[in-house]
């Protein structure tokens, strides 16, 4: 029952990994760049749900403030691009990297000037509730961030596969010049991209903060999330999440049966094992491109 | 060419449909584009010849909106488009069809082709024109469900031809078709050219090295060096002129002497 009980929690911890790796994922499909500020989008979405729905704050209606949180971060994700990356256009990625790493300094600057850097829970209608199936006790907030997570990458899953728009997104990604030629609008693809993994990590943000305690520093969780999405092969996004359950996974049970500070190392090792013996990552879809 | 004996005002279907004037265009600092004017009629094609490096390929990024251009006048059924981006002018109806490999490589080939009508709407039309598009490129319907990047060569130059006729083009701007491909591909492209030119009304400025092919095919030529327009003929004309086939067609001209001369000076220099 040990057993059960690490690998649903490990799950849902590997669910909030998966969802910020999506982020890196659709970054890097569509502009070729690294966000390293995915973590702390995510850390910032949950203290804007925090900030809407904790009854300190605005107290708003948890499921009121959920969509409205998601909004905001999709606008951030979008202006974001056109007032900042954008103008990075035609400078080399690295360039685009290192800005997103500054801005991941901000964030964490700023959130913390706002909220504080004592640690917050978000208040959720089913925070304490408890599922019991035998000896098993599973928290609804585990069971919630479960459900949410497998809904969203089959909404993403199936966005990229049919819709119109998640076409263009693919296409301009793959190779821009041709997107251009066919008359998608590329950059304002690339901004809709943006606001994308704005609310990606708005709901990464959300569920994290219902199942466990947030402070500014949990942004820098981004860099175990890019461990994840290194694993999924970088571009694919059942990868990433696949990526992002195995290092939920790894985690407990290395705290638990291995000595104390394996469980800290364990993700970045699976990512080195990965490297040297999948290169490409086990769903590679990208053979010809390099991290 | 206006072919007016009287030198009247010219009638109307003979007004250019596109028609660029002193056009500029820079790569960086380097003034790539200099001072460029052309006209295209309904219907024809028209072929831009020059060695690598002339500026062929830019003069067609510019014209598609892909590169803003510092100067001149673009004008598209008399509509001047030089400020305007990409898609826009997809949407006017003109297309450019990239030389090479400038497909997406990792979608299926119907995927490719069907995001060539991005800028549509008509379903409809769309699914019909699909049918076209295949009826001219058979072996894209055998391939359909592969991932474009494993295409040979030749069939992703078809693929982007292809992927071009779905943004149901006016006017197609074709830039190296032939590039890298052999010569029986290189005919049976250009023979699937000529037949969209005529049946399916497409216009087509068709940037070539190739000139002997491109020539075949073109009603009009111009030749480009160094980013400016040196010559500028009916196709047939240009194919026998001794410049042309000195430097681009390859036909050996021996002087008086029987000898061969090597530092022969264009005329246009």
């Amino acid at each position: 029952m040990d057993m059960m009980q690490l690998l649903i929690s490990g799950l849902a911890n590997g669910c909030v990994y998966g969802l910020i790796a999506l982020g890196f994922v659709l970054i890097y499909k569509a502009t070729e760049a690294v966000n390293f500020a995915q973590g702390d989008f995510m850390m910032l979405g949950a203290f804007i749900t925090i900030w809407l729905t904790n009854t300190e704050y605005l107290g708003l209606n948890f499921y009121l403030a959920v969509p409205i949180a998601i909004l905001i971060m999709g606008v951030l994700g979008y202006l974001l691009d056109i007032l900042v990356i954008r103008r990075m256009f035609g400078q080399p990625q690295i360039a685009v990297v290192i800005l997103t790493i500054a801005l991941g300094f901000i964030i964490r600057f700023v959130v913390g000037a706002i909220w504080g850097h004592d640690p917050h829970l978000l208040e959720t209608p089913f925070a304490g509730k408890e599922l019991k199936i035998g000896a098993l006790v599973l928290g609804y907030e585990e069971i919630a961030v479960i459900i949410v997570t497998l809904l969203l990458t089959f909404m993403l899953f199936t966005f990229f596969r049919k819709a119109k728009l998640g076409q263009a997104m693919q296409a301009a990604s793959q190779n821009q010049l041709a997107a251009y030629y066919v008359g998608i609008p590329v950059k304002k693809i690339q901004s809709l991209v943006w606001a994308l993994a704005g609310i990606v990590a708005a709901v990464a943000g959300a569920l994290f903060a219902s199942k466990g305690a947030i402070d500014p520093s949990t942004g820098l969780l981004g860099i175990k999330a890019f461990a994840a999405a290194v694993i999924g092969g970088f571009g694919s996004l059942p990868g990433a999440l696949i990526g992002g359950l195995i290092i939920g996974v790894v985690e407990p049970f290395a705290a638990y049966y291995l000595p104390a500070g394996y469980s800290q190392v364990a993700p970045y090792a699976i990512m080195l094992l990965v490297l040297i013996f999948r290169p490409a990552g086990l769903f590679a879809q990208m053979q010809n491109k390099k991290v | 060419m206006n072919k007016n004996p009287n030198n009247q005002m010219p009638v109307l279907r003979d007004a250019p449909v596109l028609r660029i004037e002193n056009l500029e265009s820079y790569y960086g600092p380097i003034m790539a584009i200099r001072g460029v004017s052309l006209e295209v009629r309904e219907g024809q094609i028209v072929t831009i010849l020059g060695a690598n490096g002339a500026g062929k390929t830019t003069l067609l990024k510019t014209i598609s909106g892909v590169m803003t251009p510092a100067k001149g006048i673009i004008e598209l059924n008399g509509e001047n488009i030089s400020t305007l981006e990409a898609d826009q002018i997809v949407k006017k109806h003109m297309v450019h069809v990239p030389e090479g490999r400038e497909i997406f490589p990792l979608l299926s080939v119907e995927k490719n082709i069907s995001i060539g009508a991005y800028v549509r709407k008509d379903r409809e039309e769309i699914k019909r024109d699909e049918e076209m598009v295949y009826s001219y490129f058979p072996i894209l319907k055998e391939r359909a469900k592969q991932q474009a990047g494993t295409l040979s060569g030749g069939q992703q130059q078809m693929l982007a031809i292809a992927r071009g006729l779905m943004a149901k083009p006016k006017i197609m701007l074709l830039d190296e078709p032939s590039l890298g491909l052999s010569p029986l591909l290189v005919e049976e492209i250009f023979t699937i050219l000529k037949r969209l030119n005529v049946e399916q009304k497409v216009t087509m400025v068709l940037v070539e090295q190739n000139a002997k092919v491109a020539l075949d095919v073109a009603d009009y030529g111009y030749v480009m060096e160094l980013g400016r327009i040196v010559m500028a003929d009916d196709a047939d004309k240009l194919e026998n002129s001794k410049d042309i086939q000195a430097f681009y067609l390859g036909v050996r001209q021996d002087n008086e002497r029987g000898q061969r001369r090597y530092k022969q000076r264009k005329t246009w220099r």
